[in-house]
């Protein structure tokens, strides 16, 4: 594996699934009666978010403490950070408290690969900007994996054939780009589906389809992910009305009809109920969304053990 | 004005190797064996002999900047690139939008003494687009001011850059537009293509330069004015520039040495020293403005340099300031780019960075070919000297912020000469 976790194109097909199989194995310990190991013990894991997401902060402080590392968490509220300290000030502080991993979230795409150039430790992106959000996609595609390849013999297995399907803003999605990388990655075939004015350009150089007709792609998708639309984006022109968004991407129940029997329904939270995903929808059977964020913990967990283990032997 | 120089052996604009003396400000004689006379002999046998330098786009940072920038360090690296005048941006603090801070920046660079500098005027008060600034004012004062911008921003209300073209007629003036619709661009961060897609940095599209270039060449043609177009940077706007100049309407253009370098990939680790604005394009644009130079759809080269303080470019993409030095070493990307490639020859390099920009400038007295009763600005330049890294840290500019550090490239400044008065010599300043 790469020394940083900065994009879902750090890693190749074997680091891939050589998480999602240490996620499984971590899983399967999670299910006995001693949750914590040893793993880290003595290692300092910096949770250093400038954006609110106390989701994803939650759940990477969980994945380190279970494995017994210390973690500080560093918020950009209420420290030196909101009083305009620079990313790289705030490095050489983080780097003096003997930080052996920065998990990062920013709003300002590049800015974790910025910061392994002004710290030693590893570094895992925690979402940047409108960059990529690589462990997002990890327990995305350990989700699949667990829904789709049931059974013991999902182990060593990718994505091979998976038919995704991804839904919404995927221009401003730090979710679909690493989605896309990782699950190409792990041989899903994966579909873009977006108004034209939120599609990236030169999607097509990206190891994907795109289109824009939803209903024709949700007939032969095994996995459906809807992404957060914010309303902020009207007024930038991306799309009329809310209403008309919901009518022509929007996912509710008779859209759900349209997907094949065993297809699965997947959102990266936060959602936005009755904008591009139905309630009845979100709480459906076919939806991963509160599985997604169980997986959350495990898949952070393997990328900590992964990346940070073998320091952490090597110290012992 | 004391100084006399023999030049022994340089080969004019690359032709034969040739004497000029150096006279009481002037090229006083040309010829072949010529007599020491009394006069400092410098031996040039190798040496190309070029018209002194012009820059039409450069970013001195003094008045409100002194950190990144001042009009004696950005003249000295002016010098040391081979440069004779240069041409101040009107974007300091406070904004070159007065006669009066005109004239400080020119005083200050008469003091400095290493190139004649033209300070630019803003178009409008402030760089705000919203009221023309004095230009009659600053075209009257003692900078004799001819080239207007607010380069930074562009002049995006039509009617305001329609009337600022028909007003600078009256003193033969010309706008500098830095073009780049802002309504296209709200937050761009680098060239809108698949680097910045993969990237996540919101895109600059080629058409927010292009839209900008087609509407003022037509205002140019319509009130028979001067426009200028700065930066020029995609394939686009060299179709666009290239059908004004078909025309016969008064529409010149300069592109700077990285656009001819450099393209968008570069920013694929978010390494700040690639922000730029406008920003890098694509190698078919760069292969489409080197030929734009060559056949003189795009007029001259103008560096754009932009000097910013470590601070300024040590944070994340977003956050980081735009721009980068160009001055000591915009002549030997030019012989890069352009003449290692076989598209220009000496005698081209010339007239695009010298004889056009002087031209274009207005400037007097700079630009002229090298003969006897010319001025004696002049450069002598080492096309043989074999490639060698750039290393910012030697640079004379007080900004480290060069995108072609680490980078090999051919040549070196020999020494350059101000009205006869060495300002470089063996690649180092007089005082
Ligand atoms: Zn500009």
């Amino acid at each position: 594996m790469n020394r940083h976790l900065i994009s879902a194109a750090d890693l190749d097909r074997d680091d891939a699934i050589g998480i999602l199989d240490t996620a499984e194995e971590l899983a399967r310990a999670e299910g006995r009666p001693i949750r914590k190991l040893p793993t880290l013990r003595g290692l300092t894991v910096v949770n250093l978010f400038y954006e609110d997401s106390t989701r994803t902060r939650t759940s990477f402080e969980a994945a380190a403490k279970r494995l017994s590392a210390d973690v500080i968490n560093f918020s950009a509220k209420g420290s030196s950070v909101a009083k305009g300290e620079s990313l790289k000030d705030t490095a050489l502080t983080l780097e003096a408290m003997g930080a052996d991993a920065v998990v990062i979230r920013h709003p300002a795409s590049g800015a974790p690969r910025r910061l392994t150039d002004w710290v030693s430790g590893r570094v895992i992106n925690a979402g940047d900007g409108t960059h990529e959000h690589p462990t997002q996609a990890l327990l995305d595609a350990f989700t699949m994996r667990q829904r789709l390849a049931g059974g013991p013999d999902r182990h060593g297995r990718g994505l091979d054939g998976v038919r995704v399907t991804i839904v919404g803003d995927v221009l401003h999605s730090r979710v679909a780009r690493s989605n896309v990388l990782l699950l190409a990655t792990l041989g899903a075939q994966v579909t873009l589906v977006a108004p034209p004015t939120l599609m990236p350009y030169a999607v097509d150089t990206w190891p994907c389809r795109a289109g824009y007709d939803i209903d024709a792609e949700l007939r032969k998708s095994d996995v459906v992910m809807m992404l957060r639309v914010q309303q902020e984006r009207m007024s930038a022109a991306y799309f009329p009305t809310v209403r008309e968004y919901r009518r022509r991407y929007g996912l509710d129940s008779s859209r759900m009809a349209l997907l094949p029997e065993h297809a699965i329904v997947m959102h990266p939270g936060p959602m936005n109920r009755g904008v591009e995903i139905a309630a009845e929808v979100a709480d459906s059977d076919r939806s991963t969304i509160v599985a997604q964020v169980a997986n959350g913990v495990t898949v952070r967990m393997a990328v900590l053990y992964l990346m940070l283990g073998g320091a952490a032997e090597g110290s012992a | 004005m004391s100084e006399e120089w023999l030049v022994k052996g340089a080969a004019i604009v690359g032709g034969e190797p040739r004497d000029i003396r150096l006279k009481d400000g002037i090229i006083s004689e040309i010829g072949t064996g010529l007599a020491a006379a009394g006069a400092t002999v410098l031996d040039a046998a190798g040496l190309i002999a070029l018209p002194g330098l012009v820059d039409l786009h450069t970013h001195l940072r003094e008045p409100g900047r002194e950190d990144a920038e001042t009009v004696e360090t950005g003249t000295r690296a002016a010098a040391l690139g081979g440069f004779t005048a240069v041409h101040a941006m009107a974007n300091t603090e406070p904004v070159a939008d007065t006669a009066g801070v005109v004239e400080q920046v020119w005083r200050l660079g008469d003091q400095a003494g290493y190139v004649d500098v033209r300070p630019v005027g803003a178009v409008t008060v402030g760089l705000g687009g919203k009221q023309l600034a004095e230009l009659g004012a600053m075209a009257d004062s003692a900078a004799r001011v001819r080239v207007f911008s607010d380069d930074g921003f562009c002049v995006a209300d039509p009617l305001l850059m329609r009337r600022a073209l028909e007003y600078v007629k009256a003193f033969d003036g010309v706008i500098a537009q830095h073009a780049q619709e802002p309504r296209l661009t709200e937050g761009a961060q680098l060239n809108e293509g698949e680097v910045a897609s993969r990237l996540g940095l919101a895109g600059w599209p080629a058409a927010a330069e292009e839209a900008i270039i087609a509407r003022d060449c037509l205002l140019a043609a319509h009130v028979d004015a001067a426009l200028h177009v700065c930066h020029v940077s995609t394939a686009g706007s060299v179709e666009i520039i290239r059908w004004a100049k078909s025309k016969g309407w008064r529409v010149t253009a300069e592109v700077t040495p990285h656009h001819l370098l450099l393209t968008d990939d570069l920013a694929g680790d978010y390494d700040t020293r690639f922000k730029v604005n406008p920003p890098l394009r694509t190698r078919g644009d760069v292969e489409a403005l080197r030929h734009a130079l060559r056949d003189g759809t795009i007029d001259c080269v103008a560096t754009d340099h932009a000097p910013h303080p470590v601070e300024a470019k040590e944070t994340e993409w977003a956050a980081a300031a735009n721009g980068m030095t160009g001055l000591e070493t915009a002549l030997r990307v030019v012989h890069k780019a352009m003449v290692d490639t076989g598209l220009l020859d000496w005698a081209g390099v010339a007239t695009r960075m010298s004889i056009r920009p002087a031209a274009i400038g207005r400037v007097s007295g700079h630009g002229n070919p090298l003969r006897e009763g010319a001025p004696a600005n002049l450069t002598l330049y080492d096309a043989a000297a074999g490639e060698t890294p750039v290393d910012p840290a030697a640079h004379a500019s007080k900004s480290r912020n060069s995108p072609f550090a680490g980078l090999p490239l051919p040549g070196r400044v020999h020494s350059t000469f101000l009205r006869g008065t060495a300002t470089v010599l063996d690649g180092k300043v007089t005082r």
